[in-house]
């Protein structure tokens, strides 16, 4: 299947511009809007960052489109998918005037939710794995609960073996997260791979690249 | 294609595909149906253009630097060892700081989208989310790093962290020779935005 987001290898791109140091400027003042205008819906509290993930996965031009008007246009579906405005509202680009919802997010509010964050770490199963143990990932990387949905395995770590370096504990699970189908936590783990298991053409065969996976993700090697 | 339910007519498509225009028009919905706040948006880029931003990272790493004590404490418990300086929040609810070596350069990407450490270091830069810093610094990251002005020492590897859940890494840089004695305002001086995500190196103590 396509996946357009799953980037983590491909060729045919050129050079990385550098920026200056300090806080990232906005590249137009539209980007501002966009920004606050999406954490602020974020805020209401109907989508988790998950579906959100996968909204703008699913976006048929994602390729074409800049991060910010990913950001959009996910902001855009995911209004309607959860209810909250309808395709006529944003055809004629108005909404009748309503009293600030109490769903909304309040200036108030916003604060202390930035601090709070909205922490992964849940209850859930012993790992099955130590850190040391060789794990050999899955492939082809695609969710084994929803055909065509959300996965955080980049097809280039699919059917990979690495080392676990790193024990989190157990953490929501996007692949059902994404869907509605549940938090179904899972521990999750650091896998360092080696580059030449990898790519048949390493850059430099001992540098090793990391990924955090799930424990479903991964069989003994 | 395969798709869940509910995308297959993609909303968004009824709205302007000019993006300053879109997001007018996202906008002026939103606000008028009582659903966002215009005062919680000012509080959110007062947020991230004034107040959250690589300067925190810095105080973090200056303070490692300084006392050995924090530094055991932030690679046991960065979220910890965050909170003793007042730093918390989205997109760093589970933090893991890296430390760089002699014989380790660690560097951070999210090849998936553009996941970051957003309570130390802010709002990624722009390179951080374009396709070729998420398609390429995985495959030739030291490709990437010349391109940022960076040549690593012979023996020294790479290690890139693809950050593909919520796990955010935060990368300590080696502090700079002859900063012996430096206090951590002038220590933190010396520590830039690249440096945390593993693309820079700090400045030199002897920087004009």
């Amino acid at each position: 299947m396509s996946r357009p987001h799953d980037m983590g290898g491909r060729k045919g791109y050129g050079p990385v511009a550098p920026e200056p140091d300090g806080i990232a400027r906005p590249a137009a003042p539209w980007h501002r809007t966009a920004l606050a205008l999406t954490l602020a819906a974020g805020g209401i509290g109907a989508w988790t960052i998950d579906r959100s993930r996968h909204v703008r996965e699913l976006l048929p031009d994602y390729a074409r489109l800049s991060y910010y008007e990913k950001w959009l246009a996910a902001l855009a579906d995911l209004l309607v998918e959860k209810g909250l405005v309808t395709r006529a509202e944003l055809a004629a680009g108005r909404a009748d005037p309503a009293p600030l919802s109490p769903r909304a997010f309040t200036a108030e509010k916003v604060a202390p939710a930035l601090a709070r964050g909205t922490p992964y770490l849940r209850p859930g199963p012993a790992p099955a794995f130590a850190t040391g143990d060789r794990v050999q990932t899955r492939s082809p990387a695609e969710n084994a609960h929803m055909p065509g949905g959300h996965i955080r395995l980049p097809g280039y770590a699919a059917g990979k073996t690495g080392q676990v370096i790193l024990s989190h504990g157990c953490h929501v699970f996007p692949d059902t997260n994404a869907h509605g189908l549940g938090e179904v936590p899972e521990p999750l783990y650091t896998v360092a791979f080696r580059s030449a298991d990898l790519w048949a053409d390493a850059e430099s065969p001992a540098d090793e690249v990391t990924l955090d996976l799930w424990q479903s993700y991964l069989a003994p090697a | 294609m395969p798709h869940d339910h509910a995308h297959d007519d993609h909303a968004h498509s009824l709205l302007p595909s000019d993006p300053a225009l879109r997001v007018k028009a996202l906008e002026t919905i939103l606000v008028s149906k009582g659903l966002v706040d215009p005062a919680a948006m000012e509080v959110i880029l007062d947020t991230y253009e004034r107040k959250v931003g690589p300067h925190l990272g810095a105080a973090l790493v200056a303070r490692a630097w300084a006392d050995p004590a924090f530094a055991a404490a932030l690679s046991d418990n960065a979220n910890a060892a965050m909170q003793a300086l007042g730093i918390s929040g989205r997109q760093g609810e589970h933090v893991v700081a890296v430390e760089n070596t002699p014989a380790t350069h660690n560097m951070v990407v999210c090849t998936l989208c553009s996941c970051y450490p957003w309570p130390l270091l802010g709002i990624p830069p722009g390179w951080y989310k374009s396709d070729a810093y998420r398609a390429r610094a995985v495959r030739e990251p030291r490709k990437v790093l010349a391109e940022f002005g960076v040549t690593l020492p012979a023996g020294q590897s790479v290690r890139v962290w693809d950050s593909t859940a919520e796990v955010r890494y935060l990368v300590i840089p080696m502090r700079p020779e002859g900063t012996e004695g430096w206090d951590q305002t002038r220590l933190a001086a010396l520590v830039t935005r690249d440096s945390m995500i593993g693309t820079g190196l700090p400045h030199p103590a002897d920087a004009p």
